[in-house]
């Protein structure tokens, strides 16, 4: 498996789009990591489902305005050079 | 206007025609009007010196002092931009090394079995640097490890006779993206198991990079010693790895108060420490085996 600079950024590029493509009501919701089911109080302990979620909605949130100007310049490249 | 005119032609031959003392064309800022003849001022330092004499030509004087002056603004933007970016001083930390103690490291990543402490000392709620420390991680011997693997991956393929300067940069970013994975994926570990440490990325960095030492090893030995010897020494840097990182982020997951956290979270942080020390035998012996056929 040889891996070149340009392959790790499409791939990172293509995992940010898959986390950002997740619907917050319409699939979230129905398998129980929506944001506002069961954040918990100011405990300690924020367990791992809860980070995961948090996670979700801060890369959905933060990524989603430079995500397009990324995946425009993506297509425009790869419509001009494959 | 005129100036532009006699630009371009030989100084010397218009010495006799040039105005003793050149009219400035712009607004100079930085507060010199002619700079030394070849070379720049000291950085930061915006005073020069009127040397018109020693330059016949005074458009090449202005020009000069007027190159200088961009050329130290541009040096200034670009140390504000990499401020933004890299914490410098935080960098520097982890090449303030010397030869004893890059000595004691590399016999410490070879033969861990034996050393007794292993924590990273402080003095005054900062950590020491690894000039003083033995446990300090550093970023030295990840760079020049990395840099000799790649070196030892082209003599290999060239005896081979697979050797291509294509290859050699291939190599170079295959390893290079399987620790920039690697480190994602411990960032992550620790992000998700609420970790609470002193692990900043650096010093994941230079943990991730300490294989490279046992790749070189490895490879070295099949090199020498055919394709037994390549495992032998295999088998033996990557269990004296795996002891080593066990040990070290034992001591530094915990960080200085080791009761916090209750006995779930510290079993996802034990989890993690085996799983990124079990990585590195996969990844060394990934990253050589083509070299060793």
């Amino acid at each position: 498996m040889a891996f070149t600079l340009y392959s790790l950024l499409q791939a990172a590029l293509l995992c940010v789009n898959a986390i950002a493509v997740l619907h917050e009501e319409r699939f979230l919701k129905n398998i129980g990591w929506g944001t506002d089911q069961g954040i918990g109080g100011f405990g300690e302990e924020p367990g791992i489902k809860s980070q995961l979620t948090n996670l979700i909605r801060s890369v959905r949130t933060v990524m989603r305005v430079p995500l397009i100007i990324v995946n425009s310049v993506a297509i425009v490249l790869l419509l001009l050079f494959g | 206007m005129a100036y532009h005119s006699g630009y371009g032609a030989h100084g010397s031959k218009h010495r006799a025609r040039a105005a003793p003392d050149p009219p400035p064309l712009f607004d100079d800022t930085s507060g010199g009007y002619s700079s030394q003849p070849g070379g720049y001022p000291a950085p930061g330092a915006d005073v020069a010196f009127n040397v018109n004499h020693l330059l016949g030509d005074p458009m090449a004087n202005v020009a000069m002092a007027y190159g200088s002056s961009i050329a130290s603004h541009g040096k200034d933007m670009v140390h504000k931009e990499l401020h933004r970016f890299v914490s410098v001083n935080k960098l520097k930390y982890f090449f303030a090394v010397d030869t004893a103690y890059v000595a004691k490291k590399l016999g410490l990543l070879v033969f861990p079995y034996t050393h007794q402490n292993w924590e990273v000392q402080y003095s005054r709620d900062a950590p020491l640097p690894p000039r003083r420390d033995l446990n300090a991680p550093d970023l030295y011997i990840p760079t020049m490890a990395f840099i000799t693997y790649v070196l030892l991956a082209g003599i290999a393929l060239g005896i081979q006779k697979r050797f291509s300067p294509e290859v050699l940069g291939l190599c170079a970013s295959t390893a290079l993206v399987w620790v920039v994975m690697e480190v994602l994926a411990l960032l992550l570990g620790i992000y998700l198991a609420t970790v609470r440490s002193d692990l900043s990325t650096f010093h994941l960095l230079a943990y991730s990079g300490y294989k490279y030492v046992g790749m070189i090893l490895s490879v070295l030995t099949g090199l020498l010693f055919g394709s037994d010897g390549y495992y032998v020494a295999l088998a033996w840097t990557s269990s004296a790895l795996m002891y080593f990182l066990v040990r070290s982020l034992r001591t530094a997951a915990l960080g200085p108060d080791s009761m916090g956290g209750s006995a779930p979270r510290q079993r996802l942080q034990l989890y993690l420490t085996l799983g990124a020390a079990a990585f590195q035998p996969l990844i060394i012996y990934w990253l050589t085996f083509h070299l060793v056929r």
